[in-house]
């Protein structure tokens, strides 16, 4: 027990005030408790809702547990990692994790970079380009991802007719039924939905950025893309390490558009392990293997996870 | 020089405009399908506006479909949500603020874990939970789902609200003889009214575009979220591209109305998580 803690207000509390309140003893062991009463409730929810279904799911990647089979429950070690280590599928879906990661990260980052670069200016209406450009971020995802398959549709969309009259593509075809190319509409609208997120981060972090740097050096004869070298970017480093890195983890999760736009389809040619962890579980209902793969899955994050505290201490040891 | 000056401020003008347009052409065009009368909307595909309008397909989604029941649905469970866990996470975050709590380093770390690891792993196992309880297909089970989802992150939302708000308001509150909770009721929790508008904000977006969970947990149209409606309907009737879109603007309705009220606090907000880790 923590007593005489200044904040709990025990010590201050003026004599004459005792005989209006529980005896003293009381009184300590209430503010003893306090800090706990306080945030045990959203404790409790925590743990009972995420991680007890969390161990729950470990266990599950270990037993046969198929919702439409009353027999299935038993205990089977290993079987799943075994018949996973055979599953092209889930190589495949691997795969499709790293192309759609990779890309979806790096035009997010490019494009919210530039954009916050160019907020970063003062001019006429701001304010209300700001909002306008991070309207996307207020979308609800699944709503983005039919918008966007939506605009690939030949029938109602534009632009395959668009990109049909500029000679990209020889017929205006839906490219979300194209296995070469479906991969690229659930992209698009991931970086359409998330460059406002890069651009805030980004343009918080240049706004601290002090002025006069820029005069000094302007006075010393730096041209802008100098100035942007020597002085945005080393600023900037920290915020797009920090937040590139925690973005990669979110992204690679992120199921939603591609279950709304093209299901894992055409010939799983989108499927990433995400969403082939969802199919299982709510097409197939094998939830022990759908959790086996999550499990692999939370392996490979935590790996990840590993490498940013490490990299973050060394960014963190260098200032 | 001069010459030079106004090419590059037209170049930044062009670039902006270049962004406006792209971020707000997708739900243009959901708009303009919206009002597009089915007759035109074949021959007149990819016009920019249809020469005539017409609002027969959100007339026809109010009154002829259970799209309503699935708003409704959304609402309650959205707003429940956001309530509950504002609640939850202010008393938490104020206690993460203010106090010296023993195994406070633990409590970070279980939120911090909570937001690191996949929500897909739990899908199976939260079904398994639910489903003897009679909480499956059912939106208090969803509520529940949804608010232990949103705490953690709320809380740390909360906590920067309250670290913001100098201690000495209610140390001189609790000499003048207030207990600290009525401290906090009274004198705390008033201040950092922006700081729970916020939240109620960021949480209601949140449990309004939640997807996997619902379509998971939800079968019957009876408790379906909008989420769930819109994409059993889109499956059913692939169709009325007019209706479907209409459907579409009132699901984007709320979730927009919401984003003006958080706006201002985006920042904050986005960056709360990342800062505490």
């Amino acid at each position: 027990m923590q007593n005489g803690n200044p904040d709990d207000g025990f010590t201050c509390s003026p004599q004459w005030r005792i005989s209006t309140r529980p005896t003293a003893a009381k009184k300590h062991l209430a503010d003893a408790l306090a800090p706990y009463l306080y945030s045990a409730p959203a404790l409790i929810l925590i743990v009972t809702v995420m991680l007890v279904p969390l161990v729950l799911g470990i266990s599950y990647a270990f037993r046969d547990i198929q919702l439409l089979n009353p027999f299935s429950g038993g205990f089977v070690g290993l079987d799943h990692f075994r018949t996973l280590s055979q599953d092209q599928n889930f190589y495949r879906a691997l795969r499709n994790t790293l192309w759609w990661t990779g890309w979806s990260v790096l035009l997010q980052f490019v494009f919210g970079l530039i954009l916050a670069l160019l907020l970063d200016k003062p001019f006429f209406g701001r304010a209300i380009v700001q909002a306008l450009v991070f309207l996307p971020w207020a979308v609800p995802s699944f709503l983005a991802g039919l918008n966007w398959a939506w605009l690939f549709n030949p029938v109602v969309g534009p632009l395959p007719h668009w990109l049909f009259a500029v000679g990209i593509m020889s017929e205006p075809n839906n490219i979300l039924s194209d296995p070469q190319l479906a991969m690229w509409g659930p992209i698009i609208a991931n970086v359409w939905w998330g460059i406002p997120f890069f651009a805030v981060t980004l343009l918080a972090a240049l706004q601290a950025i002090p002025r006069d740097l820029y005069e000094a050096a302007s006075i010393d004869g730096a041209g802008p893309v100098q100035r942007f070298i020597s002085i945005t970017l080393p600023f900037l480093a920290p915020t797009i390490a920090i937040t590139v890195l925690l973005r990669t983890v979110w992204i690679s999760n992120f199921a939603d558009l591609i279950i709304v736009m093209t299901n894992g389809g055409p010939a799983d040619r989108t499927q990433i392990v995400a969403s082939y962890i969802f199919t299982q579980a709510f097409k197939r209902l094998d939830f022990g293997y759908a959790s086996a793969i999550a499990l692999v899955l939370l392996v490979l994050l935590i790996t990840y996870s590993m490498l940013i505290v490490v990299l973050r201490q060394w960014l963190l040891s260098k200032d | 020089m001069t010459a030079k000056r106004i090419v590059s401020v037209l170049a930044h003008r062009l670039a902006i405009l270049a962004y406006v347009a792209f971020a707000l052409f997708p739900l243009y065009w959901l708009l303009k399908v919206s009002v597009t009368p089915n007759k035109l909307l074949y021959s007149e595909g990819i016009k920019m506006w249809p020469s005539r309008t017409s609002f027969e397909h959100f007339e026809f989604v109010l009154k002829h479909s259970e799209f309503p029941t699935f708003f409704k649905n959304s609402l309650i469970v959205s707003g429940s949500t956001a309530v509950i866990v504002t609640m939850l996470a202010s008393l938490a975050g104020y206690a993460l603020s203010r106090f010296n709590l023993r195994g406070k380093f633990w409590i970070v770390a279980l939120m911090l874990l909570t937001q690191m690891f996949p929500l897909v792993m739990l899908v199976a196992p939260i079904f398994k939970m639910l489903s003897p309880l009679g909480l499956t297909n059912s939106l208090t089970g969803l509520v529940i789902v949804y608010t232990a989802f949103n705490v953690p992150f709320a809380t740390f939302l909360m906590q920067s609200f309250f670290d913001g708000i100098p201690k000495d308001l209610e140390e001189a509150a609790m000499i003048d003889g207030a207990t600290q909770f009525v401290a906090f009721r009274q004198i705390i929790l008033p201040l950092t009214l922006p700081g729970i508008a916020a939240t109620l904000g960021f949480v209601f977006t949140a449990a309004w575009s939640e997807l996997l969970f619902s379509l998971m947990l939800i079968s019957g149209n009876d408790a379906a979220t909008f989420p769930v409606g819109l994409l059993s309907f889109v499956s059913k009737f692939s169709v009325d591209f007019g209706q479907m879109m209409a459907a579409g603007v009132m699901a984007l309705v709320p979730a927009c109305l919401f984003f003006l009220l958080i706006q201002r606090y985006l920042v904050q907000g986005l960056t709360a998580g990342a800062v505490k880790g």
